[in-house]
């Protein structure tokens, strides 16, 4: 049976993966792809977890469901935004948006 | 600890979020029926709507005997006195919020701010009771996504489009680092419920290496340190805090932070608590050290910012990232040695938002009337506003007084509680700066009001109309800071003590 740090190390991998997206990508929808990447990342770890740790309580599977369910509403309302901020200002750049300065 | 299993109890725990779902749906079918003209009522309905349902968790208090405190929906929901607190604070933030919203452009007459703004104030008052990691971690997603649609809900607005744009990055990346930080806690423990963690946490897994479990802690920090706007997680704030809607700025700042700060204690306590010691290194010991240097440079920071400031609203964002460092203060006074100073310093934290609830609206309703009036948020274009209303400047006055920390206003018991807390645990040096902080925040706060009241400007005889429903919104608050800079800081202290009380009686 595949060990469960194994599943940790991909998790890890892949939030790191996201948490760079974030940090490094200058495209809104980019950066959205790097939030979801993370949020994945913790699904892993939760069905993990669940299935080596507490596998008699669902708690776990509970939890990554509802993950599921705000990623999908993050990522809708997200787009919403990016989509209102490309009609005013044609661009998805985040150095592009730039109005709000001291 | 079981959860009760009786329904009609448990229904009765969630009555005002069953009251703000039906509140929801009301507003929206109302908004559908009435004429583009019968459309202003809907702050109305929505703000006494809000105000009502504030006295629901009054009425229904926890330790009556239908709802006795404790757990309810399996574990899910926590039903004790602090939670009712902070309740009551948000319910009546939201409600002033819709009564204010009415005459903003492109926000008042569209039912589905109010409804957007119901929900958001629905996931708040699960946060500020959240008895399991799902559960807050649900409620905080409830509170987060419907805020960063008010943020950007003027769509032809530039500045409202980007600070949303701003608001969701942050957001998200924060939380998605809290949820990474929840979910390896699940992992150590293989429990979601918040009263449940810490034993497991103090077993011998952790073979005396504290390390994983700082990692997580660290993360959940970083989550919870973004929606107070503590340093170094606030660079969204200004920026967030100019370009939405009046109305949702005074919203963010005082109910997000609220119910923000109403989690952040219950989860430090019941996960982390002073009890848990991993190998020689006290977990408590670790996040009041994070916290007190993040009060330090939350303060220091906020103020020191704020002197420099033009924009009415990015001076009260960087006033509310110094609130956030003092109020931080009473959460690292949570490390006293007895449990009595402990719970003083959860009052304090609780008093400090209760007061800061009504100082904020007032602030911002005086500078909602005035944008919508002049259509400026510029500082120096206060001049001459005691000859223009002089109601409003002394409004104004008495927000200012009070995040100032000056008596007769309210502030000045929130600062006192706190300052009185820090010193009892043994941190007088987090007070001592807390003191110097107030002082340098007491220049830039007279500074607006010399303007308002000395300076000369060419508009002095253009009045300032007042609407109805301002009145009400300044009254209601005016009043309650006179209030609780008096008569009422006593027995409101005592209602956070006995909050707290029921914080630390696991």
């Amino acid at each position: 049976m595949v060990p469960l740090w194994m599943f940790l190390a991909v998790a890890a991998g892949v939030f790191c993966i996201g948490a760079y997206g974030v940090l490094s990508r200058r495209n809104a929808v980019a950066i959205l792809m790097g939030v979801e990447l993370m949020l994945n990342a913790v699904n892993i770890n939760l069905i993990a977890f669940w299935r080596y740790v507490e596998p008699l309580n669902m708690a776990g599977q509970a939890f990554a469901a509802f993950v599921f369910v705000i990623a999908a509403a993050e990522a809708a309302v997200g787009l919403a935004i990016i989509i209102s901020v490309y009609r005013s200002r044609r661009s998805v750049i985040v150095e592009d948006v730039d109005m709000l300065k001291w | 600890m079981g959860a009760t299993t009786d329904l009609g109890a448990a229904l009765l725990a969630i009555l005002p979020e069953i009251g703000l779902a039906v509140l929801a749906t009301v507003v929206l079918a109302l908004d559908l029926m009435w004429p583009e003209s019968r459309r202003r009522n809907l702050s109305v309905v929505a703000g006494v709507g809000l105000l009502l349902l504030a006295l629901v968790p009054l009425l229904v208090y926890p330790g009556s005997p239908a709802t006795p405190e404790g757990l309810y929906w399996g574990g899910m929901v926590r039903h004790d006195v602090l939670s009712q607190l902070f309740k009551v604070m948000i319910l009546v933030a939201a409600g002033l919020t819709s009564l204010m919203a009415v005459d903003a452009k492109g926000v008042g007459r569209k039912g589905e701010f109010y409804v957007v703004l119901i929900v958001s104030t629905l996931g708040m008052t699960l946060m500020s009771s959240a008895g399991d990691m799902i559960m807050a971690f649900l409620a905080l997603e409830t509170t987060s996504i419907p805020l960063y649609i008010l943020a950007a809900f003027k769509r032809g607005d530039e500045r409202s489009a980007e600070s949303g744009l701003k608001y969701f990055l942050f957001g998200s990346f924060a939380s998605a680092i809290l949820l990474y930080g929840l979910s390896l806690l699940y992992g150590f423990t293989g429990q979601t419920s918040l009263y449940h963690i810490a034993q497991y946490l103090t077993s011998e897994a952790f073979a005396n290496n504290p390390l994983p479990v700082l990692g997580t802690l660290v993360m959940v920090i970083v989550g919870f340190g973004f929606k107070i706007s503590a340093v170094p997680f606030h660079f969204w704030t200004p920026d967030v805090y100019e370009g939405a809607p009046t109305p949702v700025t005074a919203f963010l700042s005082v109910a997000s932070k609220a119910a923000s700060f109403a989690l952040l204690v219950r989860f430090l306590v019941a996960v982390f608590p002073s009890s848990l010691v991993i190998g020689t290194q006290e977990i408590q010991n670790f996040w009041v050290q994070l916290f007190s240097a993040s009060a330090l440079i939350s303060m220091t920071l906020g103020n020191v910012v704020a002197l420099a400031q033009r924009n009415i609203k990015r001076l009260l964002a960087y006033s509310s990232i110094a609130q956030a460092g003092y109020t931080l203060i009473g959460i690292a006074a949570i490390q006293s040695t007895s449990a009595d100073g402990s719970a003083q310093a959860v009052a304090a934290v609780g008093f400090y938002m209760f007061m800061y609830v009504f100082t904020n609206i007032l602030a911002f309703a005086v500078v909602i009337l005035f944008s919508e009036a002049t259509g400026s948020e510029t500082i120096a274009d206060l001049a001459g506003l005691s000859r223009r209303n002089p109601f409003l400047a002394l409004m104004m006055t008495l927000a200012l007084l009070s995040l100032a920390g000056v008596p007769p206003a309210a502030g000045f018991f929130g600062k006192f509680f706190l300052f009185q807390a820090a010193v009892q645990s043994g941190l007088t040096w987090l007070a001592i700066v807390g003191v110097l902080n107030a002082i340098v925040a007491l220049y830039y706060y007279l500074v607006v009001i010399k303007v308002m009241y000395v300076d000369r400007s060419p508009d002095e005889d253009k009045p300032i109309a007042v609407s109805g429903a301002y009145t009400w919104v300044m009254g209601i608050t005016g009043v309650a800071v006179l209030l609780i800079g008096t008569v009422a800081a006593q027995p409101i202290f005592e209602w956070a003590v006995r909050g707290a009380a029921a914080l630390f009686a696991l």
